[in-house]
């Protein structure tokens, strides 16, 4: 068995005119925490969409656990255990918090096609929602709608909902993007907390967070990988320096 | 505990509303002949329980279909013929038209489905108008005339459906039975993947849902019902008609749903006899109804976004 837990080969999407995301050979060890960063535009997100299959690649392939999964359709990704959450905090904002996780929950019945039962037997659900909601710091939310939630309640929210799938491998593409100080630190800690026994690929802006949580950094710069190692290797790397800073003041500020 | 920040209508604990106002309803409507015809009620039934057919994919399955009116008119027409041509009782005529319907359902719910938004409304409303030519050209259906003198027949050979005081508690019991089986599919583990379909797509199939099969099942249970509403329209009317199948009726049925309120159980009821109603009693103003309904079409998107019955459960949050 592979040490790594996924891993792609010449991956490219080509959108019509350019490359978002070009050659990538990326690989993420087992129960490691992965980092990819890069500044603005650089094909984060579209090879968080590639890798989940929500964007079907132009080249190259993934391999999960060894299995090639580039034919996969993304449904069958998370059911594979690879399960990942949004740079839009991805909740169902009409359900409260407890139906949010409990639909999650509900994956584990199978297919849920059964139209003429009640609805009161996903209640057996609601005792482990609710640990799960307590696990994330949620406790008392859960009867609140998601929609109506502060922020940062809403990626934790997020966060026990992927945990809900006992997923293997989770994908968090910015899970702290636009949180407060208070707010970052709860969530780091959730993260390093629930990647124990899990592989985590995270694409991150906040370069302490990476710091501090991450084993490995893949910095991607125009759709290439520029670099790879640990948070020392990687930042004192002059390409990315030149690469990552030299786009952030061109961004304004933004990166 | 009622908590006041969650809507009602998903409430972990719900309190019955539903129940209470679909219980409601049905005494007002077991009591409505003493007022009004029974022959019109029976008919606005029929419109009521393609109304809520239409919820169903809209409300709960954020599938806005542009031709509903295929299968409200063609399992109309199935009834009519299987009852007239065939010679069927009722029952069986109904019965096999809303399984025709359903079928009719899948292969365009299939077609369909894949894509998302306008282009899904627009491949619903270009099948719809298929049928609808097709309805035009196929002998059975004669064209411009319908099929008229449709008899009622003996339901199960016994209850004589001639009369339309017995006419219309049985319609009602068919319309109760489709009311109640859009709360039963809204309130069970299917509606709950639906409603989180309709909440976030993305999400919902991140989480493993193979949504593309909900949406079809919802599609076809929803072409289903209209079907039954159709097919007993044919009985009720004695007939069916190009009408049926116009996509006019189409646009009714959204007119219907949005007047009363989208994603409520009740609401699309309301709307269908609020419209029927206007039709009937301001039919000596001829096209002018056309441009009434228009305005209130106009009224309801402007200032009561979610439909009167939307509205009134929004605003004392309780879920009807």
């Amino acid at each position: 068995m592979t040490v790594y837990a996924l891993e792609t080969e010449g991956l490219t999407k080509e959108f019509a005119g350019f490359s978002a995301v070009s050659d990538v050979a990326l690989r993420v060890k087992r129960h490691t925490i992965h980092a990819l960063i890069g500044p603005n535009g650089a094909g984060k997100t579209t090879c968080f969409n590639l890798l989940t299959k929500f964007l079907e690649p132009t080249r190259g392939t993934i391999r999960y656990e060894g299995h090639d999964i580039t034919g996969a359709r993304a449904a069958d990704i998370a059911r594979l255990g690879l399960v990942r959450s949004f740079q839009i905090s991805a909740v169902f904002p009409k359900f409260t918090a407890l139906e949010n996780v409990r639909v999650a929950l509900q994956r584990g019945r199978g297919a849920s096609f059964d139209f003429w039962r009640s609805d009161r037997l996903l209640r057996h659900y609601d005792e482990r929602a609710r640990a799960l909601l307590d696990d994330v710091g949620l406790d008392g939310w859960a009867e609140r709608s998601a929609g109506e939630m502060p922020y940062g309640r809403k990626r934790a929210l997020e966060i026990a909902t992927t945990l809900a799938l006992d997923p293997q491998m989770l994908l968090l593409d910015e899970p702290m993007a636009g949180m407060g100080h208070e707010d970052i630190d709860r969530i780091a800690a959730l993260i390093k907390r629930v990647a124990a026994g899990r592989t985590v690929l995270m694409v991150e802006h906040n370069l302490n967070v990476v710091a501090s949580l991450c084993d490995v950094i893949t910095v991607l710069t125009r759709g290439r990988i520029l670099a790879e190692g640990d948070y020392a290797a990687v930042s004192s790397n002059p390409a990315v320096q030149e690469a990552y800073l030299g786009a952030q003041i061109a961004g304004d500020g933004h990166g | 505990m009622r908590d006041a920040a969650a809507p009602a209508i998903l409430r972990t604990k719900r309190p019955p509303d539903e129940i209470l106002a679909i219980a409601a309803l049905a005494a007002l409507l077991v009591a409505a002949p003493l007022a009004i015809y029974p022959f019109l009620l029976a008919q606005a039934l029929c419109m009521a329980l393609f109304a809520c057919a239409f919820n169903l994919l809209v409300g709960y399955g954020g599938l806005l279909s542009f031709g509903h009116a295929l299968f409200f008119g063609w399992a109309s027409y199935f009834a009519a013929h299987m009852a007239k041509g065939f010679g069927w009782p009722p029952e069986l005529a109904i019965a096999a038209a809303t399984l025709c319907a359903g079928a009719l359902g899948l292969v365009a719910g299939a077609l369909s489905i894949r894509r998302q938004g306008i282009y899904f409304s627009m491949i619903t409303l270009a099948l719809a108008q298929l049928g609808y030519f097709v309805a035009l050209q196929v002998p059975f259906t004669h064209g411009e005339d319908g099929i008229q003198g449709v008899p009622r027949g003996k339901l199960f050979g016994l209850i004589n459906l001639g009369d339309d005081f017995t006419l219309y508690y049985v319609v009602l019991a068919i319309f109760l039975f489709g009311l109640f089986g859009v709360y039963r599919i809204v309130h069970s583990p299917f509606g709950a993947v639906l409603k989180a379909i309709r909440e976030n797509e993305p999400r919902a199939i991140s989480l493993g849902y193979r949504t593309e099969r909900y949406k079809l099942a919802a599609f076809v249970l929803s072409a289903t019902l209209a079907g039954l509403a159709g097919a007993t329209k044919a009985i009720v009317a004695q007939s069916a008609t190009l009408t049926d199948a116009h996509w006019t009726m189409s646009g009714e049925v959204i007119l219907m749903t949005l007047v009363g309120g989208m994603g409520t159980i009740t609401g699309p009821v309301l709307g269908a006899f609020v419209i029927v109603a206007m039709q009937t009693y301001f039919s000596a103003m001829g096209q002018w109804v056309t441009v009434i309904q228009g305005a209130i079409f106009v009224l309801c998107v402007l200032a009561f976004r979610r439909g009167v019955v939307g509205e009134i459960a929004a605003r004392f949050k309780i879920s009807l």
